[in-house]
């Protein structure tokens, strides 16, 4: 008798042990930039979370989902802290979003110490795609210079000789400088970085005038872009040089770009891993489903990454059996990733980074709506050129 | 030497003086006979600028809505000045530079809500978009040609009231010997409003003919506000015409370091180099020429007689 009650404590231990589990919920802590004028692409990714969670059906591996979404205001401090607050008081499994290199710089490394798997839905932060690369560090966006590295192959393939670059003097300006100057074939006729206090271009467009090339690549995201585009049009030069840019024409600034009436930027080229009208089955339902629950917009690819950031977490629970615990299962069921993505079809290099098709993209009107439509597939497989530094 | 583009860029360059000047003169008279540190200039541009892009749309006009947008930036200013700035004409200086910093974050962050993330803005219409060619080939915008103008006929007029009106007298005194003026049973205070709300029209005005080159955001005060300090430091403070030499130098200065540094350096060291060290250098050649000439001229270029 006391042999079998010794036998089956055990067992009754385990019995329940997951009986207890089934009813935690697996949390996933989104940190983004929800104030300040960056918030539009902030408030896209929160949406695109919430569409994704609905094509999950609130649930990941058979297990509650439960998202707690916190503003990290676009400083680094606000991010660490907050996630310090998502780690040891919501105890969540997972943390995702961060938009900004400099933010992810100062919160993933508290997460990664507390043992936290780390997906970055935007910052591509060169560092961790090569040298300081983590177990536990995942991006389901891109790193930094890669867009522009396709941007230069795009301008060698579209034949441009004379190219004129611009874009801001910061971290990440100069690495996409660096980027599209590492693929590009012909001759920089100038190049001018401005400080990011800047928004009057005259100097900088009058240079461009005289040195006469046959392409402007631009880096000029936001409030920048607005400005800079509206003077290149001031100046006559959308009639003569056709503008290339990386990261500044996107579905979170259109909707402001045909709102202010700036007919030029129709018809200009930029690049990018992903388009709205990207043809497969995923994205087709994520692009629907993100107007219905998002103003009726067309998503950026801001929002194409948070979908797929969620969707690889939920990809690796789901191979870890529902126990989000079991961080060795579930990083191996992530790098697996098998999942359907936005992009087509997703795989990661041994850096956790996305190794994806880079393709051409212009604007166009549809319907009374500006938006992005792939022209051509620019690099087929293209992963970080740094990669190899990471010693996983 | 390409003589064209020499000649686009002292437009370029006199076309930012002439914004800095709009905002460097309110600033000047407000420091030099207020002794107020308003660190919410920059915010008077702002609100010029959300207040005109407003009523543009609303009268579909450009020019009405900036006509407009004038009275409503001289009550905003007035407004603030009777609420919350007159407070702190009795404080030291790190009082007013906390109080007017929370101003900054307060409107940053009201217009942030009111206005959304992506800011607002003005188009410009049809017959203010083309460039104008000059003799030699030299083509300016013809918008850029008209902030120019406008500027120049602010300047005149600021001149005209400020040394053959009485209020200009008074203007002049306050900023050369603020109790003396009280002293003689000039009303200090009064002239301390008119000064402000001269200021914030003068700011809002700045800000408003800007938009249609830079769109408005918020927080835009804030890049224009170090600028016009380094220029009314430049011109010494208090003084009107010194802000508008100050700030006509520290333009050209400006745009003719960022567009003639980097190929000035190539000349004595290799690409590499002087990409790098370019945009440095050229952004911090107004600030050497504040250090050089205060260097020389420890109050400014032209101090007010008697400070």
């Amino acid at each position: 008798m006391l042999k079998k009650l010794i036998l089956a404590a055990p067992l009754a231990a385990m019995l329940a042990v997951p009986s207890v589990e089934a009813a935690e919920k697996i949390k996933v802590g989104i940190v983004l930039t929800l104030t300040t004028p960056a918030s539009i692409m902030g408030k896209q990714m929160k949406a695109a979370y919430e569409v994704a969670y609905d094509h999950l059906g609130g649930k990941m591996g058979g297990k509650e989902l439960e998202l707690i979404f916190e503003d990290d205001g676009l400083k680094p401090n606000i991010g660490k802290q907050k996630t310090e607050k998502l780690v040891k008081k919501d105890k969540v499994d997972f943390l995702t979003g961060y938009i900004w290199s400099h933010v992810l710089g100062a919160s993933a490394p508290v997460a990664l110490k507390a043992g936290k798997i780390f997906v970055s839905a935007n910052a591509g932060h060169s560092l961790y795609a090569g040298k300081k690369c983590h177990k536990n560090f995942f991006n389901a966006a891109w790193e930094n210079s890669q867009n522009s590295m396709a941007m230069g192959t795009m301008l060698n393939q579209r034949g441009v000789k004379n190219l004129y670059i611009l874009s801001l003097n910061y971290a990440a300006g100069k690495q996409m400088v660096a980027g599209v100057e590492r693929t590009f074939k012909g001759n920089v006729v100038g190049k001018d970085l401005v400080p990011t206090s800047h928004k009057d271009w005259s100097a900088e467009i009058a240079k461009v005038k005289a040195a006469k090339p046959d392409g402007v690549f631009v880096f000029y995201p936001g409030s920048w872009g607005l400005a800079f585009f509206t003077q290149y049009k001031q100046a006559g030069l959308d009639k003569t040089t056709p503008l290339y840019s990386v990261f500044s024409v996107d579905g979170a600034n259109l909707p402001v770009y045909q709102k202010r009436k700036m007919k030029h930027m129709i018809g200009t080229f930029n690049t990018m891993f992903w388009a709205p009208d990207l043809d497969n089955a995923v994205n087709k339902r994520f692009v629907a489903d993100f107007a219905k629950k998002y103003k009726g917009q067309i998503p950026s690819h801001y929002a194409a990454q948070a979908y797929d950031s969620l969707m690889l977490i939920a990809a690796g629970v789901k191979a870890a059996g529902g126990d989000a615990k079991n961080t060795d299962a579930v990083r191996k069921g992530m790098e697996e990733a098998d999942f359907g993505s936005v992009r087509g079809k997703i795989k990661f290099g041994k850096n956790h980074f996305p190794i994806q098709n880079f393709y051409a993209r212009q604007v166009i009107n549809k319907n009374g709506q500006w938006q992005l439509s792939v022209r051509q597939t620019v690099v087929e497989d293209h992963a970080p050129v740094m990669s190899n530094e990471c010693k996983l | 030497m390409n003589y064209t583009l020499l000649a686009e860029q002292f437009f370029n360059g006199f076309q930012l003086g002439i914004i800095l000047f709009l905002v460097a003169a309110g600033l000047t008279l407000i420091f030099g006979i207020m002794d107020l540190v308003n660190l919410a200039h920059g915010t008077l541009y702002m609100f010029g600028a959300f207040f005109a892009s407003t009523l543009v749309a609303v009268t579909d006009s450009l020019v009405l809505g900036m006509i407009l947008a004038l009275p409503v930036m001289l009550a905003a200013g007035l407004l603030l000045e009777f609420s919350i700035l007159r407070t702190l004409y009795e404080r030291n200086h790190l009082d007013q530079v906390l109080a007017t910093f929370g101003l900054i974050l307060f409107f940053n962050e009201l217009f942030l809500i009111v206005w959304g993330p992506e800011g607002t803005g003005i188009n410009l219409p049809p017959y203010l978009t083309g460039t104008i060619t000059l003799p030699g080939g030299i083509t300016v915008p013809e918008y850029r040609m008209v902030i120019i103008a406008s500027g120049l006929l602010v300047a005149l007029l600021l001149y005209v009231l400020v040394s053959k009106t009485r209020v200009g007298m008074l203007i002049r005194a306050g900023a050369s010997n603020r109790e003396m003026v009280g002293a003689l049973g000039i009303n200090i205070k009064l002239l301390f409003t008119l000064v402000f709300g001269l200021g914030a029209v003068l700011a809002g005005f700045a800000g408003m003919i800007i938009t249609p080159i830079t769109q408005a955001d918020s927080g835009m005060g804030e890049s224009i506000l170090i600028l016009a300090f380094v220029v009314i430091v430049i011109g010494g403070i208090g003084s009107i015409k010194g802000a508008f030499i100050a700030a006509i130098l520290t333009g050209l200065i400006d745009t003719m370091g960022r567009s003639f540094i980097d190929v000035a350096l190539l000349q004595i060291m290799d690409t590499v180099a002087a990409e790098t060290a370019g945009p440095a250098i050229s952004s911090m050649m107004i600030y050497i020429l504040m250090a050089i000439i205060l260097a020389i001229k420890p109050s400014g270029l032209f101090p007010p007689k008697g400070a």
